[in-house]
Parts: structure tokens; C-alpha cells; sequence
């Protein structure tokens, strides 16, 4: 018996040996692609090296899609989206973590900074969303702000039924809420310069669109706001002043409330990086801006 | 008589009082096994009918929403770990069971073993996060988030090598010692060889933490989803991730059980796993 | 393996151990390095220290200690940061869920380890130990579609709640308190159970009086390590908490935990907001050390008495 087991102890000691081996070597060989980006020939017409998006969770989704058919293309750049945060995003660009950064709101005045570009890439609407069972289907933008600030309470001043309205928020920080509350005008600029959100603070926070919509579809008195590319039949959109939030309606500037989706450089952009955003804003990537819900740039 | 019978009752105390923690008892049980298989019952019913080979084999791209890459990254990641860990680990358990002697220093590190035992994962996370993916530069990658997640299993398999050890019988010691082997020799030729099912144990019980983490890795190996080929620097996501970003997203209800049905069915093979040893290290099969 | 298999190898061992005094440096060396894998445990946790404090305490001395403590609200867009609310949550949330999980997890282990027959106790423990695995997002998901709904409709109130909150905490501490009690009530010595019933007491009086006093270190330990859990849970109460972070009007308003409020600000915190929730971070973690060395003495007072 300990013969078997020492030859057993063996065995797990080359195992493991032979597995160190290969991750050192996956790890050194990766290096070398790295470096060979920095040093490449730029005139070489294959690209290779990696390109790492981190950022916005709202600009995700639609970044993972365009990456995954820029890829099918260009075999050897391999293209890492981390679903992080907006706000992350921008630290990682400045760190240098990141080869873009990808932001779900304007860019804030202390944020901005001359050796960073900002990349459009697409339009995305926030839609106002209540359960399913809900009666209520058509409000104006000064309604829906009385009921985010908690001046309206229940539903039946609204002409729905009797209870009371449960108000589903975004987290502080997020892309979504910074444009909403700006959109919506639930903000205001205090003397020293930061502005006050006016959402009640009663409000339910989730710290993601899924969360919002999963509360939203469950809780039949709850409203709340998600970003249009994920809404789907699970929840209930409302029709803001009998504008119903489509596509073709923010196109046409019926729908107003809506904010862009930028991607963010640093300096000079390495050639896989180019190419990914030139991708994305060829006619090609735009067609799939589209075709996922989200409004094209042209 | 009928008196005794009385008096013995008040002295012990009343029936009724029995009868109605007995009671409690029955009804306790039966809510816990209620409610533990309520939630199995739920996950499963709602994420096997969902689960197909597709979805097993193929990778997350485009319209393609396989969890190939996930459970990829999930098996390097738990690899790496325990590859770190363990080492660490046994050797810390050797010393702690076979060469100090009771002190403060002894002391020092059972209290730092319970206290890393007892961190919760989002300040692992945090730490992770400032120490290995900012301080170290290692960016978010999976040695970042393995390196992490093996000071997070330590406790785990050092104490369960140390009790593991600590079972061995002091007469094998005793014996080899007498025999004129060194301490050194007797620890791996004797004692080491005994202990092997149990540090197994423990090597289990920390792949199941493993799987099951999400703070930690979100913040130190990133949430990317490509690559079936990952290397130690890139940045990988794992299942239970996958998981906490699906219902973050809220693509897909049915994408998210299913995960949810495959991750269940993850941890009960491990179980089994880890209780088929138990059971051989009670029948003594490994030669105690 | 059989004893002369045993020996003949102990005395391979011997015969090539001899060899050399080398051998003897060696295993000084070999030694000392046993010694130093078992202060990596000690270097990780001064290093976690260091770096949580390091990002956590500036900005908790710039608000002051005292407001950041005690402020009673957090409005970290407008430069107010105070988690007064997300502490007493806390610690409300798991003082609820500890008292909850700990009365129904100790009849369940007593049922296991007394009462249960053997075919039950077959399907019973697995089960509690498949649960103890389960990631803790699949609670999550559970309680917000399950049990926040089942709130609503009952009670009224949004769902999203402090009870929400004590309930799953309560079950996903349920694994923990159940195994460890039931293996503390096994070890208790048959003598005692015997010796109970033989001058006359029923089981549930044998129970009650005799092996759950003896068996309560165990039994105490299983409730620390349960509320250790129950405090720095984060995924699952997240999804059911409603995250309000201001003080609960009642056991059905919304909450939000320091735990949720690190893992939910994170992503998109910057500037002293992402300082402020390390230094969220710094009081969970002055919590889990106050609570370790509560869990420390306590054991060493049991261990010093016996």
C-alpha cells in the first residue's frame, strides 16, 4: 500500500509539474505576442496583439458582439471586455489598464483631459418601465419626475390602480441615473458645484439593469428605467407623452431620452485598437448597432 | 403509587412541556428539509430543461450563448489555486502539528488562519483588487484572481491537513523515529502517506469555494468571456460569474437557471466526491 | 497496507536517512521553511490589513472618524458619507438571521443526531451539505424571485426588505449551524445520554438538560461561524434588499448592508466615493476581527475551565 501511494505522490508531483509547465509557458508565450505588437511590423496586413475594454456594464453586451464579428475577421487580435463599471473605465484608460474605456454617459468636466479621444458609437434610450399587469401605459416627462421625486405615491392619481408606487432606482455613480437625472431635469446644482439628485430616497436601488427589470417584472406597483437594448417583453415600457421608445423614434427625435455610448483612448491608438473602432463605426458595425437595439451614430 | 408516578413527573418536568418540544422538533426539521428542497426543486426544475449540449460545448459569442469558456476558466482557475495553495497549506499544517511547540508565535498564526477563515469574499475582493491587480500589475487575469482566491482557501486546507495529521496514530511516529529515521523522513514516508485522504478532503472542500465565488473574481479576474485558451494573463470568467452577470444583464431568465441548474449539479459531484473519501478514510481502506 | 509492508519501509527509510550529515542541514532547512509556509498565513492577513486600512482610513480621518460612523447619510455624489444606517442594518439583519437560523438549525441537528431514522438522515444530510456549496447568487435569485414576492403579497410593502434579508440569510446560515451542531451533539459521550435515561428522564429531557449543555461549545462555534457568514454576505442580499441606504421605518422597508453597499458603488465609484467604500470595507473588517477574538476567548476560556 505506501508503495502505491508513493508511486501515486509521484504521479500528482509530475501532474503538477507538467501543469505549472504548460501554464509558465502559456504565460511567457503570451508575453512574447504582447511585445511583438509593440515592436510588430506595422506594415504587416494581418493584425495581432490584444485589445482590453473595461468599462460601462450597459455598453458590455453591445461591445461583446461587435468585438466577437471584428474577430471572426482579424484571427489573431483578441479583443478582452471586462463589465466592470463606467467610472472604472475611465480610471482603467488613464492607468493604463485599459486600450479603450468604455463610458454609458457624458463625460464629466474634471474627466476630461487633452490626450483622452472620445469615440461615439452608438445612441442608447432609456425606457421607463412598469410590470406588465400595470393599466397605466402613457405618462408625460413632468409625471414620471413627480413620481421619481415621490410627489406621486400611488397609482390611482395616475389613473391605475390603488397602490402604492414602488420607485426603482439606479446606484450613485451609474451611467444610467447621471442621464436620467439629467434628462429628466431630477437634479440640481448645488452652490458648490455637485449636483443633488431628487430621487426620492425611498427609492429601491439595484446596481444593474438586469436587477431593475427583474424587480420591475416581479413587483407589480414598481416602475423603473433601463437602457433600451435590453428591454424586452418581461416588463412593460411606458409611452412618454404618446411617444413610444423605438429606435426609429429617437432617429426621428420623438423620443428624447436617450444618451450615447462612447468608447474612450488614450494618445495614440495602437493599429488593433484602430481597427476595432474603425469596425465599429464602418457601415458593417453600425448595421449591428442597429440590428441590437441601440442607435446608430450615422 | 399514583403519587411516586406524580412526584417523579414534577421533578423531571411536566409532559406537556416534552410533547411540545418534540413539537418543535418535527416541525423545525420539516421546514428545513422543506426549504432546502424548495430551492434544489426550483433551480432545477427551471435550469435543466434548458440545459442541451449546445449550451455545454460551445462558446459565448455573438448570438451563441454556450458557457464552454466559462467552465474552461472555471477549471484553470481552480487548478492554479490549488496548486498554489496546497503546498502552503500542507507544510504549514506539518509545522503546526509536528514541529511547534505551544507558544505565542503558535498562536499567532491559528488566530491569522481563523481570522483569513473568516473574511468575507468582497474584502478579499477589494484586497485582490488593490493588491494584485493594481499594486502588482497584473491587471485583471486569472493569476491575479487565482492568487486571491488560494489565500482565501489556505485556512481550509491547513485545517483540515492538520486534523487529517493529527489522526495519524503517534505509534507509526514513534515507531519509524525508533527505527533510527529522521523526523523529517518520518513526517513524509510515514505519516504524510496516512494523511493523504484527508488533505484531499480539504483540497475538495476549497475547489467547491472556489467554484462558487463571484465577489472576489469580479474584482480581480475580470468578467471577459472569450478565449477557450487562456493564458495566466489574461482575464477569464468563471460560472458562478457568468451567473451574477447574466442575472446583472437580464438577457436571458432561462440562460441564468440554466447556469444556475449546471453550477448545482457542479457542487453536488463534488460533495459526492468528498464524502466517498470521508467514507474511505472511516472504513480505514487507506491502511490505519 | 499491512505492517511489514510498514516496516520494511520505514526501514528503507532508515537505511538511506544515515547516509550523510548533509541529510541533517537539510532538514533544518526543510524545517524552516515548514515554518515559513506557516507564516504565509500571518503575512497575508498583515498585508490584507495594511492595504484595506492604507486605502480606507485617509479618507475615513479627512470626513472624521465620528461623522463617518455615526452620519446618517449617504449621499456620495454630494460629498455625505455616513453608513450610521448600513451598519445598523447590519447588524440587525444578522442578529435576526443568527436568532432565526440558530433556533431552527439546532432542532434540525437535534432531530438529525437523536431522532431522524437512518433512510431520512440519507437524503436530509446531503441536502444540507449540497446547500452549504451553492453559490450564493443562486440564494439571491431564489429570495428575489421566490421569497420578495411571497413578502409583498403577505405583508405588503415593497418585497425588497429587512426581512427579506433576515429570511435568506437565516437559510443560507442554516448549513452551517446544522453540521457543526450535529457533529458537537454526536461527540457528546454515550455515558451521559445513558446515565439521563437510566435514572428516569424522557429523551427530550435528556436532550435538553443533559446533551445540549454539553455539546454547547460546539454548538457556539457553529453560531459564530454562522454569523460570520451572515455578515459578510453580499451577492444574495444584494439581490433581495431593495439597497435604500437610509434607516428602515420598519422590518418590511428596503435596506442595504455595508457589504452591499461596497460590492454595488464599486464599479462605478471614483475620487473619495471609492475611498469611502474602503473604508467601508475597514469596518466590516474591525467587525470580523471583533468578532474572531470574541470567538477566540470564549474557547479559551472553555478550554482553560475544562
Amino acid at each position: 500500500m505506501l508503495k502505491r501511494v508513493k508511486k501515486w505522490n509521484f504521479t500528482v508531483l509530475l501532474i503538477v509539474l507538467v501543469l505549472m509547465g504548460t501554464a509558465i509557458f502559456l504565460g511567457c508565450s503570451s508575453d512574447e505576442t504582447e511585445n511583438g505588437t509593440v515592436n510588430g511590423d506595422l506594415s504587416s496586413p494581418s493584425l495581432n496583439g490584444r485589445v482590453t475594454v473595461i468599462g460601462s456594464t450597459s455598453v458590455g453586451p453591445l461591445a461583446r458582439v461587435l468585438a466577437d464579428s471584428f474577430m471572426e475577421n482579424e484571427q489573431d487580435v483578441k479583443i478582452d471586455i471586462q463589465e466592470i463599471g463606467s467610472t472604472q473605465g475611465i480610471q482603467a484608460i488613464n492607468d493604463g489598464t485599459a486600450d479603450i474605456g468604455t463610458v454609458s454617459r457624458e463625460l464629466k468636466e474634471d474627466e476630461k483631459s487633452s490626450d483622452l479621444t472620445e469615440h461615439v458609437i452608438a445612441y442608447d434610450g432609456i425606457a421607463v418601465v412598469v410590470n406588465c399587469s400595470n393599466s397605466v401605459s402613457d405618462l408625460t416627462i413632468e409625471k414620471i419626475a413627480q413620481i421619481f421625486k415621490g410627489e406621486i405615491t400611488n397609482w390611482k392619481e395616475l389613473g391605475g390602480f390603488d397602490k402604492e408606487i414602488t420607485v426603482v432606482n439606479r446606484e450613485a455613480g451609474s451611467g444610467t441615473r447621471g442621464a436620467f437625472q439629467e434628462l429628466m431635469k431630477l437634479e440640481e446644482k448645488l452652490p458648490d458645484g455637485t449636483k443633488k439628485s431628487l430621487i426620492t430616497e425611498k427609492a429601491l436601488i439595484m446596481d444593474s439593469t438586469g436587477g431593475v427589470k427583474a424587480t420591475v417584472s416581479g413587483n407589480d406597483s414598481a416602475i423603473g428605467y433601463i437602457s433600451l437594448g435590453i428591454l424586452d417583453d418581461t416588463v412593460k415600457a411606458l409611452k412618454v407623452s404618446g411617444v413610444e421608445p423605438t429606435v426609429q423614434n429617437i432617429l426621428d427625435k420623438k423620443y428624447t431620452i436617450c444618451r450615447p455610448f462612447l468608447m474612450i483612448t488614450k494618445g495614440e491608438m495602437s493599429p488593433q485598437v484602430g481597427a476595432y473602432l474603425d469596425f465599429i463605426m464602418s457601415s458593417e458595425g453600425q448595421q449591428m448597432v442597429k440590428s441590437e437595439k441601440y442607435i446608430p451614430v450615422k | 403509587m399514583k403519587n411516586i408516578v406524580k412526584i417523579k413527573e414534577n421533578f423531571i418536568g411536566g409532559n406537556i412541556e416534552d410533547k411540545v418540544l418534540k413539537f418543535f422538533i418535527y416541525f423545525f426539521s420539516f421546514l428545513t428539509l422543506g426549504v432546502l428542497a424548495w430551492i434544489l426543486i426550483f433551480v432545477l426544475i427551471k435550469g435543466l430543461p434548458n440545459i442541451s449540449l449546445e449550451f455545454l460545448t460551445t462558446a459565448y459569442k455573438g448570438k451563441n450563448h454556450g458557457i464552454l469558456p466559462m467552465i474552461i476558466s472555471t477549471l484553470y482557475v481552480i487548478i492554479l489555486s490549488v496548486i498554489i495553495s496546497t503546498p502552503i497549506g500542507i507544510c504549514s499544517a506539518i509545522h503546526l502539528t509536528e514541529y511547534s511547540k505551544p507558544g505565542k508565535i503558535v498562536r499567532l498564526i491559528r488566530f491569522a488562519t481563523e481570522t483569513l477563515a473568516s473574511i468575507p469574499s468582497i474584502i478579499y475582493g477589494l484586497f485582490g483588487f488593490v493588491f494584485f491587480v493594481v499594486a502588482l500589475k497584473l491587471k485583471f487575469s486569472l493569476i491575479s484572481g487565482s492568487l486571491t482566491l488560494s489565500i482565501m482557501v489556505l485556512p481550509t486546507i491547513i485545517r483540515t491537513t492538520e486534523e487529517a495529521l493529527k489522526a495519524v496514530p503517534n505509534s507509526y511516529r514513534e515507531g519509524s523515529l525508533a527505527l533510527g529515521a529522521t523526523k523529517l523522513w518520518t513526517i513524509i514516508r510515514v505519516v504524510l502517506p496516512c494523511a493523504i485522504p484527508g488533505i484531499l478532503t480539504g483540497v475538495i472542500l476549497s475547489i467547491g469555494r472556489i467554484v462558487g465565488e463571484s465577489a472576489v473574481l469580479i474584482f480581480t479576474a475580470g468578467t471577459a468571456t472569450q478565449g477557450m485558451d487562456v493564458s495566466l494573463t489574461d482575464s477569464c470568467r468563471t460560472m458562478s460569474v457568468h451567473l451574477y452577470m447574466l442575472a446583472k444583464e437580464g438577457l436571458s431568465l432561462e440562460e441564468t437557471f440554466a447556469t444556475a441548474a449546471v453550477l448545482i449539479l457542479v457542487v453536488a459531484f463534488i460533495n459526492y466526491l468528498a464524502g466517498r473519501i470521508a467514507a474511505n478514510i472511516k472504513k480505514g481502506t487507506m491502511g490505519v | 497496507m499491512t505492517k511489514e509492508e510498514n516496516i520494511i519501509s520505514i526501514d528503507k527509510g532508515i537505511k538511506s536517512s544515515v547516509r550523510g550529515r548533509k541529510k541533517i542541514l537539510f532538514e533544518l532547512i526543510v524545517e524552516k521553511s515548514f515554518f515559513l509556509c506557516a507564516c504565509t498565513a500571518v503575512l497575508s492577513i498583515a498585508v490584507i490589513t495594511v492595504y484595506i486600512f492604507a486605502q480606507g482610513l485617509p479618507v475615513m480621518i479627512k470626513i472624521g472618524v465620528i461623522d463617518f460612523v455615526t452620519g446618517h447619510f449617504w449621499r456620495p455624489l454630494e460629498n455625505q458619507f455616513g453608513i450610521l444606517p448600513m451598519i445598523v442594518v447590519s447588524l440587525i439583519g444578522t442578529l435576526g438571521a443568527v436568532v432565526l437560523g440558530t433556533v431552527v438549525g439546532l432542532f434540525t441537528a437535534i432531530f438529525l443526531a437523536e431522532i431522524a431514522p437512518d433512510w431520512l438522515i440519507r437524503i436530509f444530510r446531503p441536502a444540507v451539505e449540497l446547500l452549504a456549496g451553492i453559490p450564493s447568487v443562486v440564494y439571491g435569485f431564489f429570495g428575489l424571485i421566490v421569497i420578495v414576492p411571497l413578502i409583498r403579497n403577505t405583508f405588503g410593502g415593497p418585497g425588497n426588505s429587512l426581512l427579506a434579508v433576515i429570511i435568506i440569510l437565516a437559510i443560507m446560515i442554516l448549513p452551517t449551524i446544522i453540521s457543526i451542531s450535529e457533529i458537537s451533539l454526536r461527540s457528546v459521550p454515550k455515558e451521559y445520554k445513558e446515565g439521563s435515561l437510566a435514572l428516569g428522564a424522557s429523551q427530550i429531557k435528556t436532550i435538553f438538560k443533559v446533551m445540549l449543555p454539553a455539546a454547547s461549545s460546539g454548538i457556539l462555534a457553529s453560531i459564530v461561524l454562522g454569523t460570520g457568514r451572515a455578515i459578510g454576505e453580499t451577492m444574495a442580499v444584494l439581490l433581495v434588499a431593495g439597497n435604500t441606504p437610509v434607516f428602515p421605518e420598519s422590518i418590511l422597508s428596503p435596506v442595504r448592508t455595508l457589504t452591499v453597499n461596497i460590492a454595488m458603488e464599486m464599479g462605478y465609484a471614483q475620487g473619495m466615493h471609492r475611498e469611502a467604500l474602503f473604508a467601508t470595507g475597514v469596518v466590516l473588517f474591525i467587525f470580523i476581527i471583533v468578532l474572531n477574538v470574541a470567538l477566540n476567548l470564549t474557547i479559551y476560556k472553555k478550554e482553560s475551565r475544562i
